[in-house]
């Protein structure tokens, strides 16, 4: 091997595998070593699977070797949330309710990663169910920001965040229900994707509220952001809500430049953001504009409304979701004298308080009598605010807004305070009720010297104009100058 | 058709009106699963028709079985509802043999809405509120305890290859008057379910369950009493049964001063009462809301059009064919034979048979009683065997009693009625031996040959009777009776 493959991009690894200069194994081993030498500061990963990562790589050296093409992640690193189920794997949300769960089938994005040759090192991890946006509601211990390990990487996707940024692996799976993905990515100071509801497949995605759940990539930069989800979209007849049609192709006019496109700046979403990100968002707006794009402020009124109707919609959706929890098929089992006694200590022990105040307050927004007042009333909330992003997309090919009010905070500081936590999404909760893509591109360092993140919003299905917008961002922001916690 | 008698509750209920209205869940006879691409099979070794899905794994998504929507198309065309757009819900409650602890149904927007089914001998017409579809849930089996019933069981076993079968409920108004009533509507329910295709109809296997909501009234009372909802019935007797005791007991509830408690009862079948399960102020919330993992149901126009194409002839349909086979039988005991024939679907069985020759009435007395009594073995019987058979009885090669002991050997062996008849040496009488036999009894019975020869009719039965015992039974009565009738005259 001629020189160290930690740090390179994913495309780069796939070219030097697929054209013979280092193997998958070589690969998979230089990477799994420095997690091991390292993750024990940044609890990225619930487990590696070192067995199934030397299995894969094998099996991409062995296409290679007979001459065959592996795919467009022949020997690529990469690491998985555990919501993902992973055949034989164990794949626990983060909860005790699952702790020794061994799956017996894989997600389709697994299985699709899989064909293209990517190498799954292990499972990161997360807030439990993906509730959360600091993965401090983990039951198996936080993960830490790998710029400052005592700031959160955000969440929920946090452990998968960290482990790209730690450049553990060049590229990860995350699902973002309401900013679980692009939240950590700006945290952590890497790329961070939400695709139009429907482009990628949930099957084999542990759902919490499934009409707003999306499964999406993390990567150190736009390019392979893109490709990964190049790989893992398209339509599976065992997801019903999964688009047919062709694929948008993401790749071939990321280069394009911005020149002639239109792009708003959401007001909404700028009020409230501390100092250095609104400093951050006018940079970012003006190297657009630079770059020969209009940019423009515009009203996206209904915005305002997103935190307050997501805080209805997904522990309505969550409650039902995770009622299978409950001791008699799998998972955790606390017996009781009878039936019911067995189903409230099974859950009393299995689930967290976070995940135990989603499902309570879900349960009481579908109660009969309630339901109206509050699920009903926020599912028209939703209505509204995919009129305002219509009317928004009438005079806007994609609109631009902070990914995260604040840089990454430090560990415990809104541990105590469920509301100042679910502030944290306010900016990313609005594409998620929409069901529209959203990408965060990172854009310096803000306030403690910790990455800021700038998100792209785009119509449903216009990933193609976001992935342009968010390389000629890229290509234009400043870089992160701070070191990394092992560097 | 014959079961017991409920005469002694219709008398009970005097200055009383009883008011049933029937939730039928139907198992479609689709291949596989509601959801999932399990086998749908009755029967197997428990746990064996499983996979992620109708387990409710974790990270598991249901997909809608295009079959099991045109069997459930099928059978809102039958009951004349309206097919249109429709929506899933989940229905959120906690039990063992629930895979997720929610059952995907329909609840705002259902596929078939407003439809109605007709009562064949009252000709009554019954609504159809809906006819929807929905999962069915696995089955537990209490280990201990009473009755086989969850309370003080010591363990209970679940078997979730019924988990995801696709089931259509099939939700009545409250039209029905009567026990009768209610048997009526469920067994023509039955046969238009067979009929259309889209179940077996086998209330043993429990294809067939029926929820029955009973309310009594006083007589030419408009309002609505509190009812009761007693929960699967599993054949025709248990409903009958159930809907009568039900009433009785609401009707001696009012009648001593107490009141009704809307509650969920269970049928006992062993000791014939009902017992409450649980009351109005315990029932689930269920929590209704959209199924977030599903799409809307969209049947285009021309798709029902060509399922309703599809669908065969309809009970209906099938009681005017057999019908126009007589004069003027739209009530009576060969239309009840008509309504029994149909219910059964053996309706092509007597078709058939006629079409190939075969008396009508004859043909249809054998089905209605001899076939029906007989269903198990049905399936051995060929139309062109059961045609012949009808025919050699017509002709007089076999007396009635011998037709019918030779149609029970072709149900239970398959074999044609000549092979039968033969080893059981049920050939007919020669008509010279016939003829012999009959010298033999008048030159025996001289004085009453004389009297019956002078028009003395009541002395055939005599005759016929000293025929037969000479032939040991082989001689067919009317053959006997023809050929006396041609020697007196």
């Amino acid at each position: 091997m001629t020189a160290s493959t930690i740090g390179m991009s994913a495309f780069e690894i796939a070219t030097l595998v697929r054209s013979k200069q280092v193997s998958a194994a070589e690969v998979t081993h230089e990477h799994l070593a420095l997690v091991k030498a390292r993750d024990g500061d940044l609890n990225s990963f619930l487990q590696i699977s070192e067995e199934a990562a030397l299995a894969s790589a094998k099996a991409v050296d062995e296409m290679i070797a007979k001459g065959e093409d592996p795919g467009a992640l022949a020997g690529v690193p990469i690491a998985l949330k555990d919501n993902l189920v992973t055949r034989g794997i164990s794949t626990t949300c983060a909860s005790q309710i699952l702790k020794a769960w061994k799956p017996p089938y894989d997600a389709t994005v697994i299985l699709k990663a899989r064909a293209a040759g990517a190498v799954a090192l292990g499972k990161t991890n997360l807030d439990e169910f993906a509730m959360g946006s600091s993965t401090e509601n983990s039951s198996f211990g936080p993960t830490r920001n790998p710029y400052d390990l005592g700031r959160v990487p955000g969440g929920s996707s946090g452990g998968s965040a960290a482990a790209v940024a730690a450049k553990f692996a060049p590229i990860a799976l995350g699902s973002d229900t309401g900013g679980s993905i692009r939240q950590p990515a700006a945290l952590c100071g890497i790329v961070g994707v939400k695709p139009t509801y429907g482009l990628v497949s949930r099957y084999g995605l542990i759902a919490f509220a499934s009409s707003l759940d999306q499964i999406g990539p993390f990567a150190r930069n736009v390019k392979d952001a893109a490709l990964l989800l190049q790989v893992i979209a398209g339509h599976d007849r065992m997801d019903s809500t999964s688009l047919g049609g062709p694929v948008p192709d993401l790749l071939s006019d990321i280069e394009n430049g911005v020149e002639g496109l239109r792009i708003g700046v959401i007001e909404e979403l700028i009020d409230g953001v501390s100092p250095m990100v609104g400093t951050a968002l006018d940079s970012a707006a003006n190297s657009l504009s630079a770059q020969g794009a209009q940019v423009e402020h515009l009203s996206v009124p209904a915005v305002k409304y997103g935190l307050s109707a997501y805080y209805l919609i997904a522990p309505a959706e969550a409650s039902s979701n995770l009622a299978r929890y409950d001791g008699v098929r799998y998972g955790l089992r606390v017996e009781g004298q009878d039936m019911n006694e067995t189903y409230v200590a099974s859950r009393t022990k299995g689930f967290g308080p976070e995940v135990k105040r989603r499902i309570m307050l879900g349960t009481f927004a579908l109660s009969s009598g309630y339901y109206d007042a509050y699920y009903g009333r926020a599912q028209r909330v939703r209505t509204m605010i995919i009129d305002s992003f219509r009317k928004a997309y009438e005079s806007f090919d994609v609109l631009l807004s902070p990914t995260s009010p604040t840089t990454a905070f430090e560990l415990g500081a809104k541990a105590a305070d469920p509301l100042s936590m679910y502030l944290s999404d306010v900016c990313t909760i609005p594409t998620n009720l929409a069901g529209h893509p959203a990408i965060s591109v990172p854009y310096g360092e803000g306030e403690n010297e910790m990455p800021i993140g700038v998100q792209i919003l785009a119509p449903a299905l216009g990933e193609a104009n976001m992935f342009k917008v968010a390389r000629a961002l890229e290509r234009g922001a400043p870089l992160i100058a701070k070191k990394l916690f092992w560097e | 058709m014959v079961e017991d008698s409920l005469s002694s509750n219709a008398e009970f209920l005097s200055g009383w009106e009883m008011v049933v209205g029937l939730e039928v869940h139907c198992e479609l006879k689709t291949r596989t699963k509601l959801f999932c691409g399990c086998m749908n099979a009755f029967g197997q070794e428990p746990n064996t028709s499983i996979c992620p899905v109708c387990l409710g794994l974790p990270g598991s998504l249901p997909v809608i079985n295009e079959h099991a929507v045109e069997l459930a198309i099928r059978i809102g065309l039958a009951l004349n509802c309206r097919v249109d757009e429709s929506i899933f819900h989940r229905k959120n409650y906690f039990y063992p043999d629930m895979p997720k602890d929610y059952q995907i149904s329909q609840y705002e927007k259902a596929i078939n809405e407003n439809g109605y089914l007709e009562l064949p001998l009252s000709k009554k017409r019954v609504r159809i509120e809906r006819a929807h579809i929905e999962e069915d849930t696995g089955k537990t089996t209490h280990v201990g305890g009473d009755g086989g019933r969850i309370h003080g069981a010591v363990h209970s076993l679940v078997d979730y290859n019924r988990a995801g079968i696709p089931l259509v409920e099939i939700v009545s108004a409250p039209d029905l008057r009567s026990a009768e009533e209610a048997r009526e509507y469920v067994s023509e329910l039955r046969s238009i379910l067979v009929a259309s295709g889209a179940s077996d109809g086998k209330m043993e296997e429990g294809s067939l369950r029926v929820d029955a909501n009973v309310s009594v009234r006083r007589s030419g009372s408009r309002e609505f009493g509190t009812r009761c909802e007693i929960k699967n019935l599993n054949s025709l007797r248990s409903l009958g049964r159930a809907i009568a005791y039900e009433a009785e007991r609401q009707v001696e509830l009012i009648e001593s001063g107490q009141v009704v408690v809307q509650q969920t009862r269970h049928w006992n079948e062993d000791q014939g009462v009902t017992t409450a399960m649980r009351s109005k102020e315990e029932a689930y919330d269920y929590r209704y809301f959209p199924e977030p993992d599903l799409v809307p149901l969209c049947p285009s126009k021309e798709w029902v059009s060509e399922i309703g194409s599809r669908i065969g002839l309809l009970p209906a349909d099938r009681r005017k064919r057999l019908t126009s086979l007589f004069e003027g039988v739209e009530s009576g005991s060969t239309f009840d034979q008509i309504v029994t024939v149909v219910g059964l679907g053996l309706d092509e069985l007597v078709v058939g048979a006629v079409e190939g020759g075969a008396d009508p009435r004859l043909a249809l007395a054998r089905a209605a009683n001899e076939v029906a009594a007989n269903m198990v073995n049905q399936a051995n019987l060929s139309v062109e065997a059961f045609g012949e058979l009808i025919k050699m009885e017509s002709a007089g090669q076999l007396s009635a009693t011998q037709a019918k002991t030779v149609l029970g050997k072709m149900l239970e062996s398959g074999y044609r009625p000549q092979e039968v008849a033969a080893s059981l040496g049920f050939e007919a009488l020669d008509t010279a031996v016939l003829e012999a036999l009959i010298d033999q009894v008048i030159s025996t019975s001289p004085k009453e040959w004389e009297r019956f020869s002078s028009g003395e009719d009541q002395l055939t039965g005599f005759f016929v009777g000293q025929v037969m015992k000479l032939s040991k039974g082989r001689a067919d009565g009317k053959v006997v009776t023809a050929a006396l009738h041609s020697r007196r005259a």
